[in-house]
């Protein structure tokens, strides 16, 4: 768009036939040439049909292999919608404490100066870059019937591993990351000013934060809470890991997929990927769908 | 409300931002804190506001001893040089805000609040503005917001941050000359900081000079400008000039002659002799002057300035003459002697430091303002 413009206005004070040579054309410093542009434009569109769109595509075919009966049915094994509702009981506990976790750490890493800042920083980072199963596996090592809060912890009646608290710690653990990541640079960014204006006008500090700081953040957390929810449905590794496989019990969705698959009972196993890839699609779709609708407010708020 | 800051220290890790600041505002004044980056105005304002703790001090409001209470009690109103507008709430809502967030026994029925907001948007001329976004409006119309917010309060003192810091040149004049009008209006006692001299001599009833953590002088534009106390402040308020010189029998000697001016009580040594570009008066022949040759020569608005090297040795100085009076051409001599001078003694090591500095600075034709911080500090 800009390039056109830059071109027109070059070439409009050119009379049309005159005596003396055209000027060449000078396109503007930032445009490359057709062909980079071209290169470029294929590169990414190829990438993304291979990489991201085929396997999506197949996926669903897969499922749908044997008509939607089928697949209904394969959804409508016991086991399987366990698996369903467990993974949504997973992620419906373990995204409101990252929601709260993530906005403390923000908070504290973007408002305060304090010793030690720099490593808790990094710790942030800690998920991201120790592969899941570990993750799971300090789980097994912390609960386990070996360690020194497993064995104390059962003979009170509290099953960690191998139930529902193992896979909420592993998934917490898991997508801390997300809503942290997401709010730091932006509080970073909008600095304390507002809140410091807030205070000064006699509000507490829970009405600062309630009618000053939480609006101010509201996108970037709705963001992060999104990403940090297909993450906690899709996890597989650090999952896999504390569940112990308890069929009907302890397995998630991307565990019945294996499961499933390992048995050979293709549709049903694309069955149940095609639902979680289904949830992962409409996070995304919700996702944009609020940023077009508010899409002035959420520039307004990273305005000035 | 009176304010008064008693022996304030404040040191931010092992740096020390205010050394002993000590400073009584009266009730109803407007003040003006003035000085460089990093002279700790902005701290001190700060302090004030309850926005920072001291290192040691007391800060009194009226006879209360504001320093034991937090930013809350001590009920202020501040203005941020980014406005620090509430951008997801209108306008009447950013005004409203100090209002509403009071616990219910202080808080004023919603009708008496909105009323209440709608009226300081009439006192900043905002009127028919309530409905909009704080991202809808300009740079000047959103400091009128955050000002009319902040007094929404009804502050004890009026606490202001470079308010004019961000907004451009002709803005920030009309805007001087508003704040000016508001405040004789309502009495607040206010307290603004800048780095902007013309600012603060123009808007202030009293003006704060402070550098390096300490104030250097308190007093009104006119004996800020006439009767500046220190080098620092000769140099930083207004342009000045900068000689070494000596002091032969209550004579001022410039090199090796004497200039034709007298400090008779002054005891003999070396000493700098500071003057304003403006108050300089030429003379014909030279039996007891300055003499120099000109080196360059720039119109500026009404007088053309002119810039004369006074000798090998010496950085070139500065004088000013209605055009008609200003020789035309480079390199004419012209002799003059300083109509209205002061004498410093105190800091000559640095002063000469600070000189080679200047000269650097004048060869590789820095601007006008630089130059002007440097002279003479």
């Amino acid at each position: 768009m800009s390039h056109d413009l830059t071109a027109s206005s070059v070439a409009s004070p050119l009379p049309a036939s005159g005596p003396q040579p055209a000027l060449p054309q000078l396109a503007a410093a930032t445009s490359e040439s057709r062909f980079a542009r071209l290169t470029l434009t294929i590169t990414a569109l190829a990438f993304v049909a291979l990489f991201l769109l085929l396997p999506l595509a197949a996926v669903f075919t897969e499922a749908l292999r044997k008509g939607p009966a089928e697949f209904v049915a394969a959804l409508g094994d016991a086991e399987t919608f366990s698996a369903i509702r467990l993974t949504l009981t997973v992620a419906a506990i373990a995204v409101p404490l990252n929601l709260v976790f993530g906005v403390a750490a923000a908070w504290a890493i973007a408002k305060f100066e304090f010793k030690g800042k720099a490593f808790l920083t990094t710790l942030i980072d800690l998920p991201f870059s120790v592969s899941p199963v570990i993750s799971g596996l300090v789980f097994v090592l912390l609960f386990g019937s070996h360690s020194l809060i497993g064995p104390w912890l059962q003979s009170h009646g509290i099953q960690i591993l191998f139930a529902v608290p193992g896979l909420v710690l592993a998934t917490v653990f898991v997508t801390f990351p997300f809503v942290a990541r997401e709010l730091i640079p932006l509080m970073q960014e909008q600095g304390s000013s507002d809140e410091e204006a807030a205070l000064s006008l006699g509000a507490s500090g829970w009405q600062t934060f309630w009618h000053v700081t939480l609006p101010n953040i509201k996108w970037g957390l709705l963001y992060g809470v999104l990403l940090c929810n297909a993450r906690a449905m899709g996890e597989f590794g650090a999952v896999s890991v504390v569940s112990g496989h308890i069929r009907g019990e302890t397995n998630t969705m991307p565990l019945q997929v294996e499961i499933l698959y390992n048995e050979y009972n293709f549709v049903a196993a694309f069955a149940v990927a095609a639902l979680l890839a289904l949830l992962a699609l409409i996070t995304l779709i919700l996702k944009t769908a609020l940023e077009i609708r508010y899409s002035a407010e959420i520039a307004a708020s990273r305005r000035h | 409300m009176d304010v008064r800051v008693h022996n304030i220290r404040k040191e931010f890790g092992r740096f020390p931002a205010l050394d002993d600041v000590s400073l009584d505002i009266r009730s109803g004044e407007l003040i003006a804190l003035l000085g460089p980056s990093g002279s700790g105005k902005t701290t001190l304002l700060r302090l004030v506001a309850g926005l920072e703790s001291p290192t040691g001090g007391t800060i009194f409001f009226g006879d209360e001893d504001a320093s034991q209470k937090t930013v809350q009690q001590r009920n202020i109103g501040f203005v941020f040089q980014h406005y620090a507008l509430f951008r997801h709430m209108t306008v009447l809502d950013n005004v409203a805000f100090g209002l509403k967030v009071r616990p219910g026994h202080r808080r004023p029925p919603a009708a008496e609040i909105r009323k209440r907001a709608l009226d300081l948007l009439e006192l900043v001329q905002l009127s028919g503005l309530d409905k909009r976004y704080p991202a809808q409006l300009s740079g000047g119309q959103r400091q009128r917001v955050a000002l009319a917010r902040a007094m929404a309060v009804e502050p004890n003192v009026l606490l202001l941050d470079e308010p004019f810091g961000a907004l451009d040149a002709q803005v920030r004049k009309e805007l001087r000359k508003w704040l000016r009008e508001i405040h004789d209006r309502t009495g607040h006692t206010t307290i603004f900081v800048t780095h902007d001299q013309e600012e603060a001599l123009e808007l202030a009833d009293r003006v704060v000079v402070m550098s390096k953590g300490a104030i250097e002088q308190v007093g009104t534009p006119d004996e800020i400008y006439d009767h500046p106390v220190s080098p620092f402040v000769y140099g930083f308020i207004g342009q000045s000039n900068c000689l070494a010189v000596t002091l032969q029998n209550g004579e001022i000697w410039f090199e090796d002659r004497p200039i034709g001016l007298r400090a008779p009580a002054e005891p003999d040594g070396p000493a700098n002799l500071h003057f304003r570009p403006h108050d300089i008066e030429l003379i014909d022949g030279c039996g007891g002057c300055l003499a120099g040759l000109v080196t360059a020569s720039r119109r500026v608005a009404g007088t053309r300035h002119l810039e004369l090297d006074l000798g090998r040795t010496h950085p070139p100085v500065e004088i000013e003459l209605p055009p008609e009076r200003a020789a035309a051409g480079d390199h004419s001599r012209i002799a003059f002697r300083p109509t209205k001078w002061k004498l410093f003694r105190d800091g000559e090591r640095q002063t000469e430091d600070e000189k080679a500095e200047q000269q650097d600075v004048e060869e590789s034709g820095e601007t006008e303002a630089f130059e002007l911080a440097r002279t003479g500090t």
